[in-house]
């Protein structure tokens, strides 16, 4: 989707093309894969792929308890080598992004622990880890006001906004952005932005990113419904 | 609200679904009021005058008005009256510490078992199972086990648990075992004579006749978990044919 002009001064009122098409890698995902965490699940986008494990609510140290909300510690484990900085970013985002949406005032004095493993990274890393997140989460059947997911929209250099950039595509955009996007009223809960760009292509990027997270929450409920599909 | 509850029973619900009062088109000012009541159970919560669903899983119902989320879970929230298998971890005083999976340990008084007096205490020691149901438990104070009923019998609760083994199983298992017309209970009468405990925090306690017996129930309970009903009758007839 091309803007009509970049020196146009940005309006309150957004014009989206009403026939946009938003372009996502293909996705996968599978549900309850460990079978030591309370809940897991991997979700792959295109060639990047992710694994999550939850465990919780279970036994906090003393020192880490909060007396009327769950504590949430989110990891993120690199493929290769040790966590760094950019892991604990991303593990700022991911537990900024589950604190808004789980219902922790119902397990107080007690620890919930999200494990996130980069399985293959080929780009929108961040987006990937929410959708994962997000269903680990369901799985592990904690109680959520709401669901979310992740959207990495890239800017490229003659103003194109690609969703679901591959790695080479990140490498030549000039702003990347990742926006966490919730079920009920489809607002932004977590944006992660890197690059410049201006106010009014912030504000295509949200709303391609809202359009896009349609999508995935449609594949969500697929797949949901397919697990208890099952006659037990 | 009643109808529009009703009418997605069945269905699969994931969290952010919610359910809200339809605003009546005409008010009568002669007809008496109907007041709907809908008891909502585990999965669904009331926010302002909506019903939201905050766990995924199919939505049930119960005459007359109960409806609630059947989730698959693994780990274990506990609530007052379930009964659960617990293991002693301490003797701090007059109380055992248990632990029986949830995200603390509960407290037992030694006075809660059956014929206990100040003189005559329970022998219970650390590692012990106990089958005792909770008195207490929310989610601002800690949970308290008592191993007697309300008139002050055991009714079955208790220390347990010579020999036999202890194994985890997701608590769905568990419902579908204790539920009152169980296929999965009346498969495995057909089986071997077997003791079986069965706590609702997803720990079951099994002996039977001779190890290898044990082992094979714990397995094949450990694998009913993702089976349907005719996958498991056959693994049932198997074992049974080849049964030592």
């Amino acid at each position: 989707m091309t803007p009509s002009a970049c020196d146009k001064p940005a309006f309150s009122t957004m014009e989206v093309c009403g026939s946009l098409t938003v372009s996502l890698r293909e996705f996968g995902c599978e549900q309850s894969l460990l079978s030591r965490p309370d809940g897991s699940a991997s979700f792959v986008q295109g060639d990047t792929s992710v694994m999550a494990g939850v465990y919780g609510p279970a036994e906090v140290k003393v020192s880490k308890e909060i007396y009327d909300r769950a504590t949430l510690e989110v990891l993120v484990q690199p493929k290769v080598g040790l966590p760094s900085v950019r892991e604990r970013s991303q593990e700022q985002c991911v537990r900024e992004t589950c604190e808004a949406s789980l219902l922790l005032t119902l397990h107080p004095r007690s620890s919930l622990t999200l494990i996130l493993q980069v399985l293959h990274d080929d780009g929108s890393l961040l987006s990937c880890s929410l959708n994962a997140a997000c269903m680990a989460l369901m799985d592990a059947g904690l109680p959520m006001s709401c669901l979310f997911c992740g959207v990495t929209c890239a800017i490229s250099t003659d103003g194109q906004i690609i969703t679901d950039p591959t790695a080479a595509q990140e490498k030549e955009s000039r702003a990347l952005m990742t926006f966490a996007i919730d079920s009920a009223k489809r607002s932004v809960l977590m944006s992660s932005t890197k690059g410049s760009f201006s106010v009014h292509e912030l504000q295509q990027c949200i709303a391609v990113s809202q359009k896009a997270s349609e999508k995935i929450f449609q594949f969500y409920r697929d797949s949901v419904k397919r697990r208890y599909s099952k006659s037990l | 609200m009643f109808s529009t509850v009703k009418e997605r029973v069945g269905e699969v619900l994931l969290p952010g679904d919610e359910f809200s009062f339809e605003a009546e088109e005409n008010i009568s000012l002669t007809a008496p009021v109907k007041s709907e009541k809908v008891v909502c159970g585990p999965g669904l919560r009331r926010c302002g005058g909506r019903l939201v669903v905050c766990k995924s899983g199919v939505l049930r119902h119960k005459e007359p008005n109960v409806f609630w989320i059947d989730s698959q879970q693994r780990r274990y929230v506990p609530a007052k009256g379930e009964s659960i298998i617990g293991i002693v971890t301490a003797k701090s005083g007059d109380i055992f510490k248990v632990d029986f999976g949830g995200s603390e340990q509960a407290s037992l008084s030694y006075l809660a078992f059956e014929g206990a007096t100040k003189r005559n205490r329970p022998n219970v020691q650390m590692g012990d199972l106990v089958f005792a149901q909770f008195l207490i438990a929310n989610k601002d104070m800690e949970p308290e086990l008592v191993c007697i009923d309300s008139s002050g019998r055991a009714n079955g609760m208790g220390v347990f648990g010579t020999g036999g083994l202890l194994f985890r199983v997701s608590l769905g298992l568990v419902r579908r075992l204790l539920a009152p017309q169980s296929n999965i209970r009346s498969d495995l009468e057909q089986l071997f004579p077997c003791e079986l405990v069965v706590g609702m925090n997803g720990r079951i306690w099994v002996k039977s006749a001779s190890v290898q017996q044990t082992l094979i129930i714990a397995n094949l309970l450990q694998s009913a978990e993702t089976m349907t009903a005719q996958q498991r009758q056959q693994l049932f007839r198997k074992v049974q044919q080849g049964a030592f």
